[in-house]
């Protein structure tokens, strides 16, 4: 077989830290072929990106050195390399996609200057063959009016808009390999199966090699070759993709492939977690450093670091992999679930929206009419006792607006909300303040709501001092209680937010929001930031304390599966507008309106066997200010017909309990 | 955007109104008849100081004299000087050329020193230069502007003999004053734009750039460089004030003519329509002066100038 084109071997990495050398990677070596996509996966703080940059040697910036070990790129050492060389190379031989597109442009130069530049750079064109193929680039990778999009200014473009250019930049000077880091995390999900699909085709049309990397084993699954797993900046297991999926030997990928909430989970089962969390660079632990959260560990796990070795046809570091292989210990995952019990019997109503409407007056143009933002328009929906009712849809179809003017947080433009019968939107002062306590929200970065100096004892114990007058000591009794609830320690009341993990500040979010015993919680993306490892944590919790305290919960949710798996019933959003509501099973297993269907085939599947069945919707959602007429989904929806363009479709009753907003529901 | 303009000319007349209120207040309101600042009473009789309130415009209630002073104002009558008679206005504006050149020089001079060290010293974070460039800096915010024209007039000019230590003939008289008014400002640019710098040289993009494989001065100063003046030129028209605050002193230091020496000499003589005219004046031009580098962010940052001319999304 031909030689690799990147070797990575037994790389280690080091930055500055306060207390001398940190190593951010260790010992890692992989290799990427032409033509291949690898896949590097792991959690956050895992080190995937500083491999990444490992690779183009962009650490030097940072102060970060390689201490150990080889690069090899065709046939250059990248470790020996001169600033100079290094140049070269970059952009033009290895190009990298960012996981941040709204940052990863320079704000002040046009998309098309940055494009121009990049080829200006590496190739002897003129100015205008550089700009004659910037253009045809970016009708590449699918942007509408590419002459126009050259002239406009990265704050002018969406997010997806935004990393198409990135890959079209990416791609200007032909690279041989090409870097994505986590090139769809911070987009939505219809964008997500765009631009991945896309990466695909390029990949493909241009016989690059491909290193994506991503936290979701789900995108692996889904695109990859062949799965490198990070933990701790070491790598744990190699393997080709199926193999990984069919039997995963290393027991983080294990917990990993465990914890996925996939579509067949069992709804509101406890899903399985991962305990702790991933240890940060000051504190690795020794031998095996995932010892401390491996349900195998050994004495020797302990003081030995396991090497990557080979086992049949893959690699593995772990001290105990064939003999966990051959005591039979691999998961297997429950049988599909179809006959679900329906938990939907008539419960009491807590709360009810009717005719809601949110809408944010936009900054006048000169002399024009006064134009608004119809983040929510005319919602209806009722949520009962002890329900979980989910809310899905693509960011910015208003659902956290909802959730907002649901609570009182916002003051509804039209329309009114009942609270176990009474209306809300008129009360004010100190009446609606007594509704509050009935009312709670989780955000989805707890930590950004929380005083960085107060403690956590008195973060949760904010609430109390407010609503009740406890003394000194029922007041400490509480918070302990309430921390061991969310399952922190009570001795962690003296800690300051920054001194917890981004799962444990999420556990200190919900401590606060059930301090006073609500009736009702709202959950915007109470997971979304976290890593896989930890939203299971988190899931089990919110299923745990629901069920305890009888709780009543509207979840909004980025993630399908997780909104699928907590809830009894699912609200669907688009821009504004609630378009199919329906029984959680009833909506995987029969959605009915257009934009729901073109949801849930856009969820990559968890199983590379059903790789490439996912299909993508087109384009992307229109501006809330001026709505497409008609059936708002109409200009990206396969089946409208003229009458979509022309008739606005209620939300009607097509089954028991399943409404849809579609003149011709399938 | 002209929205927005004429908000920013309206906000700046109410500047404008208050300094003239204010100085209304600490001119007449205050204790203490102006007419003993012209005329000793014991001296006089007290026709005499009658008189004088006749003219002055002392002897009508406040609030008549306040639609007076405001009314002249408006037409440009700055009034006269106690002490010769002369109008105030025509006055300032022959001398203000002067102080004009003196502050733009060092205000040239502060942005060419502080933006090109205020770079280097980001680019070298906690390097050599960049802590000799921060100690410049220091020293430049510390040091009494007076204290630096002496010392500066002590090296260049007695000792070196290179350029005149007084005088405002020729651009050679210029060189020192605005060295020693540049070196304060250029200070404060040093910081702000190494700030600014390090807080760009932050941003994800930078690494792109990198990625792209663009070499270090392109990353710098192309783009790193534009973006990070942004910021800094909002601080710009607060340091064009402090440069004509400093002038004051440094016309003195250097005996330079200006509005500097006419206020030195107006306040030795307490002749308060001088004293006065020129705080107006100066308060005007701060405001103008505030105005042109808002408009100015305009030009520099392009995007500011795509929504005036109409384009762009929402
Ligand atoms: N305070 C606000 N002012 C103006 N527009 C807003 C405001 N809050 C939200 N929006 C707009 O309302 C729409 C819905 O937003 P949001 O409810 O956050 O959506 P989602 O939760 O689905 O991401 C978006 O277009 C958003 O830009
Ligand atoms: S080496 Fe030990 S601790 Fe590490 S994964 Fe294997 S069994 Fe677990
Ligand atoms: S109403 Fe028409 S456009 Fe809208 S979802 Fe149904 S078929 Fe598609
Ligand atoms: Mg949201």
């Amino acid at each position: 077989m031909k030689q690799p084109l990147l070797t990575a071997d037994h790389l280690s990495v080091q930055y500055p830290g306060k207390n001398g050398l940190l190593d951010a990677i260790t010992d890692i070596s992989l290799h990427i072929r032409t033509g291949e996509t690898v896949c590097l996966v792991g959690e956050s703080g895992s080190g995937k990106t500083i491999a990444a940059k490992t690779f183009m040697r962009l650490i030097d910036y940072e102060r970060g050195r390689i201490a150990a070990g080889h690069v090899q790129f065709a046939d250059q050492d990248l470790v020996r390399l001169t600033d100079k060389e290094l140049r070269r190379l970059r952009g033009r031989k290895i190009a990298m996609v960012f996981q941040e597109p709204m940052t990863a442009f320079d704000p002040i130069f046009t998309i098309g200057s940055q494009l121009i530049e990049t080829i200006l750079r590496h190739q002897r064109v003129t100015r205008q063959e550089a700009w004659r193929r910037s253009v045809d680039l970016l009708r590449r990778v699918g942007l509408s009016e590419p002459e126009a999009r050259m002239h406009q200014y990265p704050g002018e473009l969406s997010g997806g808009m935004l990393q198409r250019a990135m890959i079209a930049m990416a791609l200007s000077c032909s690279p041989d390999l090409l870097i994505a880091d986590e090139p769809t995390t911070a987009l939505d999900m219809t964008i997500q199966a765009q631009i991945l699909q896309l990466l695909k085709e390029l990949q493909r049309e241009y016989g690059m090699a491909m290193l994506l990397i991503t936290h979701d084993l789900v995108i692996a699954a889904e695109a990859a070759d062949r799965i490198v797993v990070m933990y701790a900046g070491r790598i744990a297991e190699q393997a080709e993709t199926q193999d990984l999926f069919r039997e995963p030997y290393h027991p983080y990928t294990k917990g990993l492939l465990q914890s996925i909430t996939a579509p067949d989970s069992m709804r509101k089962s406890k899903l399985y977690s991962i305990e702790g969390s991933i240890p940060g660079l000051h504190d690795m632990p020794s031998g095996c450093r995932f010892h401390p959260r491996c349900p195998h560990a050994v004495e020797r796990c302990r003081s030995e670091v396991p090497e990557l070795t080979g086992l049949n046809g893959r690699l593995v570091a772990c001290w105990r992999a064939e003999e966990l292989r051959h005591s039979g210990n691999v998961q297997a995952r429950p049988a599909v679930i179809e006959a679900e019990p329906m938990t939907s019997e008539r419960k009491e109503t807590l709360i009810e929206a009717v005719g809601l409407s949110k809408w944010y007056p936009l900054k006048r143009g000169t002399g024009g009419k006064e134009r608004f933002i119809r983040a929510v328009d005319d919602v209806s929906l009722a949520i009962r006792a002890g329900e979980t009712f989910g809310l899905v849809g693509e960011s910015g179809s208003g659902k956290s607006t909802l959730g907002r003017v649901i609570l009182q947080l916002e003051r509804a433009t039209k329309g009114e909300v009942y609270f176990r019968g009474e209306p809300l939107t008129q009360l004010s002062g100190a009446r609606l303040r007594n509704m509050r306590r009935h009312m709670q929200m989780v955000f989805q970065d707890a930590g950004s709501s929380m005083n960085p100096r107060w403690k956590a004892g008195d973060i949760i114990g904010e609430p109390l001092d407010v609503h009740e007058s406890l003394s000194r000591k029922e007041r400490k009794a509480r918070i302990e209680e309430l921390l061991q609830i969310v399952g922190l320690s009570p001795d962690m009341a003296d800690r300051y937010p920054h001194q917890f993990s981004g799962g444990q500040r999420q556990r200190l979010g919900i401590a606060r929001a059930i301090a006073l015993n609500p009736a009702f919680l709202l959950l915007d993306e109470p997971v979304s930031a976290l890593d896989v490892s930890v939203q299971a944590q988190i899931v089990n919790l919110l299923l745990d304390i629901q069920e305890r305290m009888g709780l009543t919960y509207l979840f909004i949710g980025h993630g399908l599966h997780v909104v699928r798996h907590l809830s009894d019933r699912i609200g669907v959003m688009y821009l504004g507008q609630l378009v199919e509501v329906a029984d959680s099973a009833e909506l995987f297993l029969h959605p009915a309106h257009h934009y729901t269907r073109a949801l849930i085939a856009s969820i990559p599947h968890p199983d590379p066997a059903g790789r490439g069945t996912a299909r993508v919707i087109e384009g992307e959602v229109p501006s809330p200010a001026a709505p497409p007429s008609g059936c708002r989904f109409h200009p990206r929806c396969p089946a409208a017909t003229e009458r979509c363009k022309l008739e606005a479709p209620e939300l009607q009753e097509i089954g028991p309990g399943h409404y849809a907003a579609c003149h011709f529901p399938a | 955007m002209a929205r927005a303009i004429l908000l920013r000319a309206a906000a700046s007349l109410m500047v404008i109104f208050g300094t003239m209120a204010l100085v209304f207040v600490i001119v007449y309101m205050l204790p203490g008849d102006p007419v003993y600042q012209i005329v000793d009473p014991e001296s006089v009789t007290p026709d005499v100081i009658e008189n004088l309130r006749r003219q002055l415009g002392t002897d009508k209630p406040l609030a008549v004299q306040f639609a007076n002073y405001m009314s002249k104002l408006m037409q440009g009558d700055f009034g006269r000087s106690i002490l010769n008679g002369d109008p105030v206005l025509p006055k300032i504006i022959e001398h203000f050329p002067a102080t004009l050149s003196l502050t733009v020089c060092s205000a040239l001079f502060a942005a060419l020193i502080g933006i090109w060290l205020g770079v280097l010293s980001a680019i070298h974070r906690n390097g050599l230069i960049d802590i000799a460039a921060r100690t410049l800096g220091l020293f430049g915010i510390s040091m009494p502007t007076f204290w630096t024209g002496i010392l500066l007039i002590l090296l260049f000019s007695i000792r070196l003999g290179w350029f005149p230590a007084m005088g405002s003939d020729g651009w050679r008289t210029l060189v020192l004053p605005s060295l020693a008014l540049g070196i304060v400002a250029s200070g404060f640019i040093i910081r702000l734009v190494r700030n600014s710098m390090l807080e760009v040289l932050g941003e994800p993009f930078i690494l792109t750039l990198r990625a792209k494989g663009l070499a270090e001065r392109m990353v710098m100063y192309r783009h790193a460089l534009r973006n990070a003046l942004l910021p800094a030129l909002t601080m710009i028209g607060v340091l064009i004030g402090d440069l004509m605050a400093g002038s004051v002193v440094i016309e003195t230091v250097f005996s330079r003519q200006g509005i500097g020496r006419i206020v030195a000499d107006a306040l030795t003589a307490k002749d308060m329509p001088v004293i006065q005219g020129v705080i107006l004046f100066t308060a005007v031009m701060y405001v103008l002066v505030n105005l042109l580098v808002d408009l100015s962010y305009a030009i520099v940052d392009p995007r500011v100038r795509r929504l005036k001319s109409g384009g762009g999304r929402l």
